[in-house]
């Protein structure tokens, strides 16, 4: 072997490092394996997630590697997941539990609403509730009412809870790291759809895995995306698109299908909110798309609306738009006709830019 | 088919067919206001009866305690049986001075309730022994989660009356900051989890510090209270099946007390079967005590503390007593039951039983016992009067504005600065003299 040689083999080495792509599976399941390494007091807990490895296969080989008083499986009660984590917060224990679809956590909501959000404030900082709590939400996978639901604005609404959605997997894992992190519950929705590829809302189009898309290069190790900053996916002058999960894909490609300039913002938190980056963006481009899977009245897009309405008023120059699901419950075979994609969202592009 | 398709029925719709009509049965209690009260149907069994198994004991082989009733002190003012946990003199007379203590504070406060010092208070009257001496069977460091009820537990722990008072009257000097109701207590230097309101959210989170606790091979246990009316909540079933899941090191305390604001225990279950039998179905301990019977009370806590602390598992514990007072000072007992029920109760009065029967052993007597109560009463009123010096509620001497947005989250969001702006203006317009050097200021 030449000396030339040797030097490209080490390049090609680094290179390998520096692009190795993972999915958002194992962007998620190598945050927790980080975390439970770095810091004795984390736990994860939920129903299949020890010796099988949870549904999705999330935190697959995790309690093999940290035991089984670490990693463990718990009866099928989301109100008992949730308050035993909120007993092991008041021990000093920083829980991880997963709630196995986002649309089962009803049963726990109690706990997080009237318990873990209001611990801090209710005992005056005596006792906190540190938990996150990871849940896999949104549809396009044929989950029918049940496995499809997006009900992140149920938890905005709720003072004391923060509220988390990745969009690529660098980010899941930077976001988890600092989720678990941090010292107030936080809700971690993961989209589901774009688990294993940037789904695109081009459903009748072969998906695309993550390897082939720039935010699957995820560094090993730790590192933490703080929480309240959100990610310019695309620089335009056109509009301001806010979009978080699954959306954000699909906002991209039908801008990118129309030739649309967008300033597409991922919200990464929804609370707290980067209210700055959404300023500047909206003040800059006069106009602002909405976009999100969830139902539309009340839905969290109706609460940047407001904002958007409120601070960028005299900058604007058309209404603010929002595209979202249906105002129904989400139907199993016609997924796809209740799904927002790049009909509905192409629509109210061209009515943002008509004038 | 309009009526069909909403559940609308006719008078009756299976007219036609000979099967037996349903009927649907409503809990009724067996007294309501101006009706005799007749407790003979009630079998509480004689003190000393019941068998006192090992502490390892399997669940299934000691069903018959949690349908019997554990009991020490008998009519005769002495301790009867294996229960007995002969306790020391000077252990009865602390227990004692606790559960006098408890009874001159719920009067004081009850009183400065009435005289508009506060929103709010509740007595525990009739059940200072299910929170004092069932308190006094746990390590002081073991971790408490308890229900409204359990000021006991505070008293017992040496928690300052004054710290309490503050809190109650949600003063400036209140340590939760004037932010929860009256008598939803906090202290984690007492071990003393934070009192929700919500009921039965506690029974999951005891078991899940208990899980803590021997995930990190700790040696510390966890009990939790709640009231056999919010049994019936699902956290209840949650927190009984993580327990027997995990073999959790905590102790699920149910009081029975009869009453849940004005639902008798019926509307929890209690005609057919008792509380303490619902640990049976889980594969927990399940024991059912005389709540009104202080050495009983300890003796469970302590077996069921014995037990959880060796491994051996969870217990339900069960404590038949009844709530002399009303709900709250927010109700009136006299609307909805029977007034003479207090008086009939026929396992009596737990702090009037211990006292009997500490007279009865030569360790106690008459004198003594008002000269405690006489000095329980100035303690209370000397705190009261230091904790009034802090305000009284709507009074002005609450915490300043700003600590309304703090501890929502660990540091201040945006909108909150945004929220908290907006509350100041709001303050000099609303309260343009209020004097900040008070401890109301900015």
């Amino acid at each position: 072997m030449s000396a030339s040689d040797v030097k490209n083999a080490a390049a090609t080495s680094e290179q390998a490092q520096d692009e190795r792509r993972i999915n958002m599976i194992e962007a998620i399941n190598e945050a927790l394996d980080i975390m439970l390494e770095r810091d004795p007091d984390t736990i994860v807990m939920g129903e299949d997630v020890g010796y099988f490895g949870g549904v999705f296969r999330a935190t697959a080989g995790l309690q093999e590697k940290h035991g089984k008083t670490r990693v463990f499986d718990t009866p099928i009660s989301e109100c008992g997941i949730i308050g035993v984590a909120v007993g092991m917060g008041a021990y000093g224990l920083r829980p991880i539990p997963e709630i196995q679809f986002a649309d089962y956590i009803y049963p726990g909501l109690d706990q997080l609403i009237s318990e873990a959000a209001r611990l801090r404030y209710r005992s005056a900082t005596d006792y906190i509730a540190p938990m996150t709590v990871r849940s896999p939400f949104g549809g396009g996978i044929f989950g029918g009412q049940t496995h499809s639901q997006s009900p992140e604005a149920l938890f905005t609404h709720v003072a004391g809870l923060k509220t988390v959605i990745p969009a690529t997997p660098y980010d899941a894992k930077g976001l988890l790291i600092a989720s678990i992190e941090d010292n107030d519950p936080v809700i971690f929705f993961e989209p589901k759809r774009i688990y294993n590829g940037p789904f695109t809302g081009f459903y009748d189009k072969p998906v695309e895995p993550w390897k082939r898309h720039k935010d699957s290069v995820v560094p090993e190790g730790y590192y933490k995306i703080p929480l309240g900053k959100a990610r310019q996916v695309t620089e335009g002058e056109q509009l301001t698109v806010l979009a978080y999960g699954t959306m954000v894909h699909v906002a991209e490609a039908v801008c990118a299908d129309k030739g649309v300039e967008a300033d597409i913002l991922d919200l990464r938190t929804l609370m707290p909110l980067d209210i700055e980056a959404i300023e500047a963006s909206v003040k800059r481009t006069g106009r602002c798309l909405i976009v999100h899977e969830a139902t539309r009245t009340s839905g969290f897009g109706a609460e940047l609306s407001a904002l958007v309405t409120e601070r960028c008023f005299y900058h604007l120059e058309a209404p603010v738009e929002r595209v979202t699901g249906f105002d129904t419950p989400y139907p199993h075979s016609l997924e796809w006709a209740y799904f927002p994609g790049p009909v509905r969202i192409g629509e109210a592009i061209d009515k943002i830019l008509k004038d | 088919m309009a009526d069909k398709a909403s559940g609308k029925s006719g008078d009756s719709p299976h007219t036609g067919d000979n099967r037996p009509a349903l009927a649907l049965h409503v809990p009724e209690p067996r007294s309501r206001p101006g009706d005799p009260v007749n407790f003979a149907d009630v079998d509480v069994g004689a003190p000393g009866d019941m068998p006192r198994p090992d502490e390892g004991c399997a669940p299934g082989d000691m069903k018959d305690l949690a349908y019997g009733l554990v009991r020490v002190l008998g009519d005769d003012n002495k301790a009867h049986g294996p229960w007995d946990p002969k306790l020391s003199p000077d252990t009865l007379r602390t227990m004692l001075g606790h559960m006098a203590m408890v009874r001159a504070f719920d009067e004081r406060m009850f009183r400065g309730q009435r005289q508009g010092k506060t929103s709010f208070y509740m007595k525990c009257t009739g059940e200072e022994a299910t929170s004092v001496s069932a308190g006094m069977a746990l390590a002081s460091d073991d971790m408490v989660f308890p229900s409204y009820r359990q000021q006991g537990i505070l008293i017992a722990r040496g928690y300052p009356l004054i710290e309490m008072i503050n809190q109650i009257y949600s003063n400036k000097g209140d340590k939760l900051k004037g932010r929860q109701l009256p008598i939803m207590y906090s202290s984690r230097e007492h071990s003393f989890f934070s009192i929700s309101g919500n009921l039965a959210t506690q029974t999951p989170q005891a078991v899940g510090w208990a899980m803590a606790s021997a995930i990190k091979g700790d040696s510390r246990i966890a009990a939790t209270w709640v009231g056999e009316g919010s049994t019936a909540e699902g956290d209840f079933h949650s927190a009984c099946t993580f327990a027997t899941v995990y073999n959790a090191p905590v102790i699920l305390n149910v009081i029975n007390n009869q009453w849940a604001i004005s639902s008798f225990s019926g509307f929890a279950g209690s005609e057919r079967t008792t509380f303490a039998a619902r640990a049976l179905g889980y594969g927990l301990a399940g024991l059912r005590v005389d709540g009104n019977d202080a050495l009983a009370c300890f003796a469970a806590q302590q077996w069921a503390a014995n037990r959880a602390r060796a491994n051996q598992g969870p217990s339900l514990i069960e404590y038949f007593t009844y709530r002399a007072e009303g709900h709250s000072t927010s109700d009136d007992p006299s609307g909805y039951r029977s007034a003479q029920e207090r008086e009939e109760w026929p396992l009596g009065d737990p702090v009037m039983r211990l006292k009997n029967h500490m007279i009865a052993i030569g360790e106690w007597d008459e004198e003594r016992q008002q000269a405690m109560d006489l000095k329980c009463a100035e303690e209370v009123k000397a705190a009261t009067k230091e904790a009034e010096k802090n305000g009284i509620l709507g009074h002005g001497l609450h915490h300043p504005f700003k600590t309304m947005f703090e501890d929502v989250f660990e540091e201040l969001p945006w909108h909150l600065k945004e929220q908290a702006a907006q509350a100041t203006r709001e303050r000099e317009i609303k309260w343009p003299d209020e004097h900040p050097k008070d401890g109301a200021g900015k």
